[in-house]
This record gives C-alpha cells, structure tokens and sequence, in this order.
C-alpha cells in the first residue's frame, strides 16, 4: 500500500481556490493549524476518477513565493517541500482566476519555474465571460507548457477534466521523476510574460468588468457608501433578534419539554438533578443561542463571498486612519462580532506590527457572538417588547447600542494606545478589492455548519464542563433548614467575597457569581444564572419558569443595564487571552488587555448604574 | 505630476516609484499587485471622508486601495 497522494491548491487571493476546494472534497474538510504557526491549515479528501483518494491541500493565497506575511511564509515553505511534518505535495493545482489573467500569471510562472507536476485551474470562467472575456484554454496550455483545465468550482464544471488532469500529471511524473526546473526570470521578465501569455490567450476582450465598477460606483459612492453599509449593520442586528425569534422559541420549547420529561419519568435524587439543573438548564440555555449566531455568521460570510467585505474595509480605512489603523483592521474587527478568537488569527493580514497589535489588543471590545446570549436574555427581560417611531423594534434598538457601545470604545481605545504603548509611524492600507460574485450556496453552507459545529462542541465541552462544576459548587454543602441553598453553597461563599467588589456598581450576589464561571466562555454568565435561580427554588413548578421571567422578577432596570456595561468590555473569556498570547508571543500584551479591559468594565457598569439610578429607571 | 494628483477616470503610466517613501513591505506588495514602473493605471474611485483617502486604483482588471501616500511616491503621465 503506497502512501496517500496529496495535491495542493495554490494561487493569489481571490482566485476562488477556496471554492474549488469546496467543490472537490465536499464537506470532508479537516480544518487545523500549522504546527509552531497559527496558520489555518485547510485539507481534504478528494476522489480521483479511478475512485483513488488523494489528500488535497488549500494552501493560503500568495502573490509570490517570495514572502511577505506568515500566511505565505507556509505557501512558500510548503510548495518548497520545506515544512517541517508536511509532505511535499504530488501535484500543484495553480488556480487562476480567468478574468485576471494578466496578474495571476506572474504567480503561476513562478510555481510552473520550479519544474514541479502541475496542473492550471482556469477557474470563474463563468464570471470573465460576464465581463465579456473570452479565453482559449489551448491557447494558454501551449504557452505555459502545463494542462490547462477550464473550471467553475460553484457550479462544479470543468472538475472531472481536473482530476483526470491531476493523475495524469502525477502518472508523468512517477515515469521521469527526475525535476525539470525552468530557467529563473526576474519579477519584471515575469511580468512581461505574463502580459504577453495573456494577450495570446484573450480571444476577445469587450467593455471591461461592467457590473462590477457599477455596484461600485453605488457602494464605494461618496454619500450613498457609508449609509448603505451602516444600514446594512442595522439590518443584521436587527435581523439576528427577529428572524431567530421562533427558532429560538421551539429550542426553549424543547428543552422545557425535556426538563419535565427527566423530573416526571426519572427517579428523584442526585442524578435526576445534575441532569435537570445542572446540564439540561446549563447547557440548552447556552444552545438556544445557536440560531442568532447562525444568522450572524451567515451575514458575515456573505459579505466576505461577495466580494462585498473589501468594500466595507475601503470605506472604513479613512475613520480607521483617524484612531491610528487602516482599513485591513475592519475585516479582524468585523469578525470579532462573531468572535474574537478568529478575528485575532485574522490580524496576520496586517503587515504593521504595531497596526496589528492595538487590533489584537481592541478586539475584545467588539460584541462577540459568546455575549449575544447574554445580552439577549437580558434584554428580553427587562427591555419592554414594543416599536418605536413605528418599525424599529426597541429590543433591538438596544442590542444595537450594545454594539456601537463597543465600537465606539474599542476607537477610542485604539486612539489612546497608539499614542501610548504602541506608538509608531502611520500605517499604509494596500488590499485587493475582489470582484464582486454571488455567494456560493454551498461554501456558505460549509462555512456556517463550521462555525455551527465549533459553538456546538464549546456547548459540549466548555460549557458543559463549567456549568456541571457551577452546579455541584452551588449544591453543597446543603443548606440547613431555614437557610437559602445558595448563600450556604460554596460558590456562595465566593460571591459573597467578590459581591462586596462589585456591589458599589449595581450587582447583586447572583451576577457576582455568574461573572466567575464566564471567564471560560461568556455565555455561561447566562447558564450559570440559569443554574443559580434553578438552585435556589425548590419548587419544581418554578423551576420550569424562563430564565428571563426569573431576571424580571429578580433585577431592577439600573442592575441590568450596568450588567450589560460590564459585559460590553469585560474581557471575559480566556480563549481569547490564550490566543493573545499565542499571537504575541508573551504574557506582555494579554496582560495589558486583561488590566484595561477589567478597568473600562468597572467603571461604565459603575456610571450606568449610578445615572440609571439618579435618573429613577 | 505624482499618482494622488492625477484626476479620477483618466488613464495614466507610472514612470518612476520613489520606493525610499515607502516601508519596505508596503513595497514588496505594492510590486507583487503589479503597481511598478511601467503599468498602466487610473483612480476609479476616492475616499469618502476628508482628505479623499484612500484611492481605489485599476490596473488591468483588477482593483487595488491604496492610500494617498502611497500614490504621492508615484510619478506618473497622463495617457
């Protein structure tokens, strides 16, 4: 039995390589990183016609073997065979984008050079003939010297073509194994060549990319751009609380039903509880969530399939030019809604060092999709469910005061720390707006189930783990009669101790102890509450009562909101530390994150509190 | 006349980048989208907020941002 064959995908970004991948391995996708580098590392199986499997590889997308970002250090490193634990991929599969030629060619000469089995992807075929490009395949095959195969990964055309043209490739190269590198060329030889290859391969050539430079024309427009993408914002909030609505409903629905099916059905004592307070209303209090982040994911990607993503960044650069950053910083703060932890790895993108840490270092501030829960339970508590001026709903409206709470504080942050600890010369915004294209359904659909799949297995795990160990801590020792379980339990005694901390700025002992297990994941605040109040009420008719019910009864409106404040900064979640400190390379910067974070929580809970209450909410 | 000066939708040529203006990725990457000597350029479209910052420049068929400074370190003639 020989190895695994391994082909890798290799190209400039915007190629649609990643479609490709999608379109030939399906969802058997292993995403993993690098080792010793934090670098997304995309493999899968594909089939070749034969039936043989073949390990495919989505290498990060370069400009040039010559690296300039650690995401191409491992394209370079990896093409070269140079990758410490990584094979020497078979086949290169160069993906070029058809209808840029012109540009991706530079590239594919420079891999073609190194005399490697190749194959080319011609790849959007579809998308250069709407901008009125028609290319020969032949034509281009004869000038690089390597099969050229036309494809459309989102519509799977052109991929059979491909994997014949991948064993192939390999076949040749297993009967002369011996390397043919080309003769080296520099930069600007390339680049004639590649403007010559192209010209030679373009049958015909008529107004160029039109679609394209008129949705510019509307979104990149000096007065429409900005209303349009912050309508667009306003739209996914507004959309992650209703559209979620009655999945959430039928979630909580049947997790009440289990809750009532275990009491009714098991026998009473330790067990029955465990799996009734602890796991069930722990854990499906934290799963309901699912369908909002859902929604917001699938926003996301959208506007990063789109092509649209850029766009925003562009209008951005000049407000993020104003707080010392760029444009390229929007995109890792963007997906900081979702969750830090991804817009934190997405920072290499950024080629200032400085640039890159106050990103790091601000992300934090950006709503992740880990206090959606939060937020959202509490507001449905206590923010009356009715319109205002009509349409816009009232809920939502604070939700989305949630977040420009934390823009706004994660922009002035940036100000204050780029004067400050990471003071240094204005940084340069240089970023390929890719054209625009419909969003593949099923990358969307890969690329959610995902994200999906990650939350899910936090929920199994995580906050499995915490809300388990919460509810034991909660439970003993029991309380003597006359005396209320909590302030007997042992997590009792801890809130106490922190409840005198944080009872100048509104809490009470039961969010005192909520904050302590949502240092793991924050949307365990909501769970461990979940459990608190479940705890705490010996009634069984009481226990099946909603969470949110409970806080009404329970909160005052100046103690919510300044539980809200706290949240919008605190740094509450130590996955994001721990990869601060990967990607920094020390306790240095996460430490500093830790102090002014905590420090912006104290005090904006603290001013809510006390001016709610002045105000008499 | 320097690349940031050049009106929006006019074709023009670089003739000379000034690369001592610029960081050294910030060159490395502006080569690698082809932006050097010799291409062929025009400003699609310009920022929104003061200072018409950033640019978002075409060159062949693709659309790179950059900023006014980068431009600025960019000599070019008018088409």
């Amino acid at each position: 039995m020989t190895r695994l064959r391994t082909a890798a995908l290799v190209g400039n970004p915007n190629s649609g390589k990643s479609a490709l991948f999608n379109a030939l391995t399906g969802a058997r996708q292993k995403i993993a990183n690098y080792p010793g580098v934090t670098v997304e590392r995309k493999a899968g199986r594909m089939f070749l016609l034969s039936g043989e499997p073949v390990e495919l590889i989505d290498l990060p997308g370069s400009y040039a073997l010559d690296a300039s970002s650690p995401d191409e250090e491992v394209t370079r490193r990896v093409v070269l065979g140079e990758f410490p634990g990584e094979v020497v991929p078979d086949v290169l599969i160069v993906v070029l984008d058809a209808a840029n030629l012109e540009q991706h060619l530079v590239f594919a000469q420079e891999l073609i050079e190194l005399g490697r089995p190749v194959v080319v992807a011609l790849n959007m075929v579809d998308l250069a003939e709407r901008d009125g490009l028609v290319i020969d395949p032949a034509a281009l095959e004869q000038a690089l010297g390597v099969p050229v195969i036309s494809t459309v990964a989102v519509r799977k055309r052109g991929l059979d073509e491909l994997r014949g043209a991948i064993s192939s490739a390999e076949a040749r190269a297993e009967r002369d194994p011996h390397r043919h590198p080309r003769p080296h060329i520099t930069l600007p030889e390339r680049r004639l060549a590649a403007r010559n290859i192209a010209k030679g391969a373009i049958l015909s050539e008529t107004a160029q990319h039109r679609i394209h430079a008129s949705l510019d024309k509307l979104l990149l427009h000096p007065w429409l751009g900005p209303p349009i993408l912050f309508a667009l914002l306003f739209v996914i909030f507004q959309a992650v609380f209703a559209w979620a609505d009655p999945l959430i409903d039928l979630l909580d629905g049947s997790v009440g039903a289990l809750i009532d099916f275990a009491n009714a059905h098991l026998p009473g004592g330790f067990l029955t509880d465990l799996l009734t307070q602890g796991v069930l209303a722990g854990v499906g209090s934290v799963v309901v969530f699912l369908p909002q982040i859902v929604i917001l994911f699938a926003f996301i990607l959208i506007m990063e399939q789109s092509g649209y993503m850029a766009r925003a960044a562009f209008i951005m650069d000049r407000l993020m030019a104003y707080v010392g950053l760029s444009g390229r910083s929007f995109i890792p703060l963007l997906s900081s809604f979702a969750c830090a932890i991804p817009g934190i790895m997405a920072t290499r993108a950024i080629a200032d060092p400085k640039d890159r840490l106050t990103t790091i270092l601000i992300a934090p501030l950006m709503t992740c999709s880990a206090r959606l829960p939060v937020y959202a339970v509490i507001i449905g508590a206590v923010i009356p469910s009715r319109t205002v001026a009509g349409v816009v709903g009232l809920q939502g409206l604070v939700l989305f005061a949630l977040y420009v709470a934390g823009i706004i504080g994660a922009l002035v942050a940036a100000l204050v720390l780029r004067r400050t600890v990471t003071k240094g010369a204005a940084s340069g915004f240089i970023m390929e707006m890719p054209r625009y294209q419909w969003p593949p359904l099923r990358d969307l659909l890969i690329g959610l189930w995902q994200r999906a799949w990650v939350f899910l297995r936090r929920a199994g795990t995580i906050i499995f783990t915490v809300t388990v160990v919460l509810w034991l801590l909660l439970s003993f020792p029991k309380a003597g009669p006359g005396e209320d379980q909590v302030d007997a339990s042992f997590a009792g005694k801890i809130a106490n101790g922190l409840a005198v901390v944080v009872e100048p700025i509104g809490f009470d002992r039961d969010m005192a102890l909520s904050l302590i297990p949502a240092m793991a994941a924050r949307e365990v605040a909501v769970s461990s509450l979940a459990t608190t109040y479940a705890v705490s009420t010996d009634d069984e008719e009481q226990e099946a009562v909603a969470l949110q019910d409970q806080l009404a009864a329970r909160w005052t409106l100046p103690m919510a909101l300044a539980f809200l404040a706290w949240f919008v900064f605190a740094p509450q979640c130590l996955s994001t530390i721990a990869v601060a400190r990967r990607e920094t390379n020390g306790w240095k910067w996460p430490l500093v994150m830790l102090g002014y974070l905590f420090a912006l929580a104290y005090i904006f809970a603290g001013l809510t509190f006390w001016i709610a209450t002045a105000a008499g909410l | 006349m320097t690349l940031d000066q050049l009106p929006r939708l006019h074709r023009a040529e670089i003739l000379s980048v000034d690369w001592d203006l610029l960081a050294p990725e910030e060159g490395k990457r502006l080569r690698a989208l082809g932006i050097d000597k010799g291409a062929q350029v025009a400003i699609a479209h310009r920022g929104i907020f003061a200072g018409h910052d950033p640019i978002s420049l075409e060159i062949g068929r693709m659309t790179v941002a950059l900023r006014r400074a980068h431009a600025k370190a960019m000599t070019v003639r008018e088409l």
